[in-house]
């Protein structure tokens, strides 16, 4: 028997989370966050979770590392040392314990006759060809099927970029020269003086906006959705920030247009299920748009729910970047204000 | 319209957020926010009568047309019918109190997300009591609670962050949890749906796998419930936050959960495995005890009323709990009146502080010497809510303690019916202490000079109408019983009945 992959990868994974918690050194704690996030992503993809592992690559490993430095450039590159107490260890190995060993006569790994493979399953993989003609299995449950449950996850996307504007005060930027910020943050400046990262940067980001476009639609075929296409392009947009500074990606990008987009995005989500109400289905019944040939209105109804998703995480990740990165931007201006007399 | 009223009741909200968002003024996003509560208030109320035209009490909804187990199914009964009307009514009370996000923290021109977050609070709320499906469940937890993290969050003071950003640690480790159990569940069943898990977990019940999803998601569910010992989080993120956002969490969140653990326990995996095969009532009638004297206990001992308040719903929460642990139809009973009644009369003090902390600037227990005199109508609301909280008859209290005592009884427990009583002059303590500084303290007349605040008036008619509304409800539905008794009694039949 080959020695299974995955036990490797776990192991890998288990090695990162202690170096995590071990470092206190906060950089090198997010950048090993982002080495955890792509080893998991090896791992769905060995589950044959491809959606999963690419959702997670781009968040995990892309914009969430990227939104912990921001952070940690808010505050403090080490940790605060505190004086080690043995209980929470304690309850973490003893509700480890309690897991491993819970769960010891849990159906086999990969077995065929797991009553996950055997219930709802066959139905999913056969309603895909028959009532759908979407080969991509995973796209059709998620936007059919348990269609409801995504317009939550994007609704949980849209909550958290509400709380983040709410929190952290992002304040519209009126436009005309005056309201610009003038002091650019000193990593932004020195970065867009690289020529090679500077270069390389605008040839890579043009393709991959096109990838998000093609993971988006061609989300129906191959693995990719609006998840997947809104995280890519957000992420291509806040690699533009990175570079080039954020006040001129707010030129491109103004953030209420981004507000605006997430509330679209949403709505188009939602209004989809309404206007299926109001065509005289249940609710995100999509076969109703095409009373001729079920299949088409389902099709449609896939597009335009993804689109919404699509918009909506896209604008949502840029916003939350920009909540972050106009921080670290506002407390610099402070320092230099305050600090050079 | 009709055949639609359940998906409703949580796609209005959840449409409404966006929409109040891209609304340009505060006063048109707090009236925006108004009526749509005001209408998921209505279509509760009609999900109530189109119930009772039902032969079995059940109204189901297939959403998108796929037929459960397939599809996500909306399912409702008595019980979060009953749970659908409360928190609809609370948010469309509470959110009437004005002007504004009073007591919030929103920067200028930020007052359109305050009230796209509390709808989205309120649409998680609502969706997570809608659903008959267990991952739908946790889906609808995280819309509810990010929303309520940043709502905390916006409290005025430094620690506000600080206490939503514990919570937010303390929850997400719940909400992992209930995944967790969510997704053993559906490992050793296949099914997501609650439904068709009471049919298919029986023939599983002996594994290991499934009792440690069950305490899995009691775990998890417990810290959003606040059970004692997992309710660390509760009394900072009350106390921290907007007086409006404490009044309407306090009355909604914890009573959703408690609701959440009854389905859990009762429908799918049914009473009789839960206590009878696991016993763990062992476990829990104990905490309930403990939660109800170390919650009263150290609420006598705050130095801010709304602390006071937060500890006081530890110890509710503990009569909740113990209603549920008895495990009969008397003692569910006892513990769905009581979500009810306590959601009034918590709801109702906490906007009674949001009053006074609108006008006296803070809730200390010190600046509320001599406030009787000042603020009659506000300091009366205070004095009927803290007699519900003690449970003196002819105020809900006393409904809630009359049928947590009987359940009691029914089974031969007298030292706990004792312990319920006992506990109760452990709240009269607390909440006498608020009534001898309103009415029989003199306010220190040095203090009043050195803030030189002007002089403490009555709170406005937006501020007291809201409060009495809710604090009125107290009495009423302290001497009429037919709305909260009877759909609890009818609940907790039901409840009873469907497990194995």
């Amino acid at each position: 028997m080959d020695f299974p992959v995955e036990v490797i990868l776990f192991l890998f994974l288990l090695a990162t989370a202690l170096t995590v918690a071990l470092l206190e050194d906060l950089f090198a704690a997010a950048m090993m966050t982002g080495i955890f996030s792509l080893l998991s992503a090896c791992l769905f993809t060995l589950m044959d979770a491809v959606d999963v592992a690419f959702t997670e690559a781009a968040v995990g490993a892309g914009v969430s590392t990227v939104l912990f430095l921001s952070t940690l450039a808010l505050t403090a590159q080490r940790e605060k040392q505190h004086p080690f107490t043995w209980f929470p260890l304690l309850l973490v190995i003893l509700t480890g314990a309690c897991l491993v060993t819970g769960t010891l006569d849990m159906p086999h790994y990969g077995d065929p006759k797991a009553p996950i493979h055997v219930h709802v399953a066959p139905e999913y993989i056969a309603g895909a060809e028959r009532d759908f003609g979407i080969p991509n299995i995973v796209t059709n449950v998620l936007a059919s099927y348990r269609g409801y449950d995504t317009f939550g996850e994007t609704v949980v996307i849209f909550t958290a970029s509400v709380g983040v504007m709410l929190l952290l005060g992002h304040r519209r930027r009126r436009p005309g020269p005056a309201h610009r910020p003038t002091i650019t943050p000193e990593g932004a400046a020195r970065m867009r003086d690289f020529a090679i990262v500077r270069v390389v940067s605008m040839g890579v980001i043009p393709l991959i906006v096109l990838f998000g476009l093609y993971v988006q639609f061609h989300g129906d075929f191959g693995p990719g959705g609006g998840f997947q296409a809104g995280v890519i392009i957000g992420a291509a947009v806040i690699l533009y920030g990175l570079i080039f500074g954020l006040s001129t990606l707010q030129r491109v990008v103004p953030s209420p247009l981004l507000e605006t987009g997430i509330a679209l995005g949403v709505l188009l989500y939602g209004g989809t299920g309404v206007a299926s109400l109001l065509m005289g289905g249940h609710y995100l019944d999509y076969a109703v748009f095409d009373s001729d040939d079920p299949k088409h209105g389902r099709h449609l109804g896939i597009l335009l729910v993804e689109g919404g998703v699509g918009i909506a995480v896209t604008c949502a990740m840029i916003l939350i970047f920009y909540s972050f990165a106009g921080r670290a931007l506002a407390r610099e201006a402070f320092d230099e204000g305050g600090g050079g007399q | 319209m009709n055949a639609h009223l359940l998906v409703l009741e949580v796609v209005v909200p959840l449409m409404a957020a966006p929409l109040c968002m891209l609304l340009p003024s505060k006063p048109a996003a707090r009236m925006f926010s108004i009526a749509v509560a005001w209408i998921t208030l209505y279509l509760a109320w009609s999900i109530l009568g189109a119930l009772g035209a039902t032969e079995h009490g059940v109204i189901a909804y297939e959403l998108g047309g796929f037929p459960p187990p397939f599809g996500i199914e909306l399912r409702v009964d008595w019980a979060n019918a009953y749970l659908l009307l409360l928190v609809s009514g609370i948010a469309a009370v509470v959110l009437m109190f004005g002007p504004g996000s009073a007591g919030a923290a929103v920067a200028e021109g930020r007052h359109a997300f305050f009230y796209t977050a509390v709808l989205l609070a309120l649409a998680g709320l609502l969706g997570i009591t809608v659903t008959g499906d267990a991952f739908n469940v946790f889906v609808f937890l995280e819309v509810s609670s990010l929303a309520s993290y940043s709502l905390i969050g916006l409290g005025r003071g430094a620690r506000a962050p600080m206490a939503a950003f514990s919570y937010l640690i303390m929850g997400t480790i719940g909400g992992t949890l209930f995944l967790l159990g969510v997704g053993l569940l559906y490992q050793m069943t296949g099914t997501l749906n609650m439904a068709d898990l009471t049919t298919r977990l029986p023939d599983v019940l002996d594994t290991r796998t499934i009792v440690l999803a069950l305490a899995l998601l009691i775990v998890g569910v417990g810290i959003k419930l606040a059970v004692y010992p997992l309710h660390q989080w509760l009394p900072n993120a009350y106390s921290f936050a907007p007086s409006v956002v404490s009044a309407f969490l306090a009355a909604t969140s914890t009573k959703v959960m408690y609701y959440v653990l009854v389905r859990i326990i009762f429908t799918i995996f049914g009473a009789a495995f839960v206590f009878e095969t696991l016993h763990a009532d062992y476990l829990l009638l104990p905490l309930s005890l403990i939660a109800m004297f170390g919650g009263s206990l150290a609420a006598i001992y705050q130095h801010d009323l709304k602390r006071l308040l937060a500890y006081s719903s530890v110890a509710q929460v503990g009569y909740m709990m113990l209603g549920l642990t008895l495990a009969s139809a008397t003692g569910l009973t006892a513990g769905l009146v009581h979500v009810f009644n306590h959601a009034l009369m918590k709801g109702g003090l906490f906007l009674a502080v949001g009053c006074i902390t609108a006008q006296v600037g803070s809730s200390a227990m010190g600046d509320l010497r001599g406030l009787g005199k000042r603020m009659p109508f506000t300091c009366a609301a205070l004095v009927v809510g803290g007699l519900a909280l003690i449970g003196v008859p002819s105020t809900v209290g006393f409904v809630s303690k009359w049928y947590l005592v009987q359940a009691a009884l029914e089974q031969d427990l007298l030292s706990v019916a004792a312990l319920i009583l006992l506990s109760s002059l452990l709240a009269v303590v607390y909440v006498w202490r608020v009534v001898e500084l309103c009415y029989f303290s003199e306010p220190d007349a040095t203090q009043v000079e050195v803030t030189g605040r002007p002089p403490v008036r009555e709170a406005p008619l937006g501020q007291l109408l809201p409060t009495w509304i809710l604090i009125g409800s107290t009495i009423i539905f302290g001497l009429t019983t037919d709305l909260t008794v009877g759909t609890a009694s009818k609940a907790a039949a039901q409840l009873m009945g469907v497990g194995p």
